[in-house]
């Protein structure tokens, strides 16, 4: 049962953003209005957190659980495709409140009209997967 | 114990999540939600559109083990450790909203104008839900990441591309709030 270990990774991570209201549609609105700190400091703890952890990593090349050195891949190099994927990743992240991991989180709390907002991600997905060769990177 | 039933505080909320991005690193993973995106498309079948989708998804099992994880502890978190003092927003945030037709928290995650099951009666709100997804399932794959592996793991690990990404974001979250919502809402 090697996956249970995913699993409650998963769950952790569901209630703290579940908790913390990361997943609020009305938090990212507030967030985006400057009108609280509260999301900028879950996304800053969080990368703050995340550097500590990962510098030690580097530094003194920590092995992970099977044993391997750790080593973790570097983001592909380029502009446009992060710029521009990047501001339409935020107009739906602005518009609907959710990105990826809270889609899945609010559905599993019951809001079932979000099950619209992930099939449409699907598509997204799928649409950016046959223009890709077409799309600037 | 009461405070597990409050809104959990940002510098708690922000550590464990860095706790769970540095997890699945030592389970020689990564923090990433949307690639989970991709790999349903793969499993769905994409793979015979485009070659994107042709890749050994199996190996990304474990990812959606993670999400399944998240929507049961978002299942818990509502129906269990749920508080009518929620979503305390600043009430100039609440002024707005209401200016804009969207209802007040009252301990609710998200608007009913738009999350509430009645709006699948409305053409709007489903165009709305519609557009947003494709924003998002398109705009992560294209930036090849989103929050999660751009923002907190990217950034974490000093990566360039990921600073770009999350400035993307962040333009987009503003244009859509200060100039679409006005016309839209």
């Amino acid at each position: 049962m090697k996956f249970i270990k995913y699993f409650i990774v998963g769950l952790v991570f569901g209630i703290v953003l579940t908790k913390s209201e990361a997943v609020s549609w009305y938090r990212i609105y507030e967030m985006f209005q400057f009108q609280s700190f509260h999301m900028y400091g879950i996304i800053g703890v969080a990368f703050f957190t995340g550097l500590i952890g990962i510098q030690l990593i580097k530094k003194y090349k920590l092995k992970d659980f099977s044993g391997q050195t750790i080593i973790i891949i570097d983001k592909e190099k380029g502009s446009f495709r992060y710029w521009v994927g990047g501001l339409f990743f935020g107009l739906g992240w602005a518009l609907v409140g959710a990105c990826p991991g809270p889609i899945f989180i609010l559905i599993g709390a019951g809001f079932y009209p979000v099950i619209l907002i992930l099939i449409s991600a699907l598509l997204g997905t799928f649409i950016y997967g046959v223009l890709k060769d077409h799309l600037p990177h | 114990m009461e405070f597990i039933y409050q809104t959990w505080t940002w510098y708690y909320s922000g550590f464990i999540i860095g706790l769970v991005m540095l997890s699945l690193i030592y389970f020689g993973k990564t923090f990433g939600m949307s690639s989970n995106l991709r790999t349903l498309c793969s499993m769905a079948g994409a793979e015979q559109f485009a070659d994107f989708f042709k890749f050994d998804y199996k190996s990304q099992f474990w990812n959606l083990i993670v999400i399944l994880g998240a929507m049961f502890g978002g299942f818990i978190a509502v129906h269990y450790l749920g508080d009518a003092s929620n979503v305390d927003l600043n009430p100039k945030t609440i002024t707005e909203l209401s200016h804009l037709g969207f209802d007040t928290p009252n301990g609710k995650l998200a608007p009913d104008a738009m999350f509430a099951n009645t709006v699948f009666q409305s053409p709007k709100m489903i165009l709305i839900l519609i557009v947003g997804g494709f924003l998002i399932g398109f705009g992560s794959r294209y930036a090849g990441g989103c929050t999660s592996g751009h923002a907190i793991q990217g950034l974490s690990n000093l990566q360039l591309p990921s600073l770009k990404a999350v400035i993307g974001f962040f333009i987009g979250g503003l244009i859509m709030t200060h100039f679409i919502f006005p016309l839209i809402f």
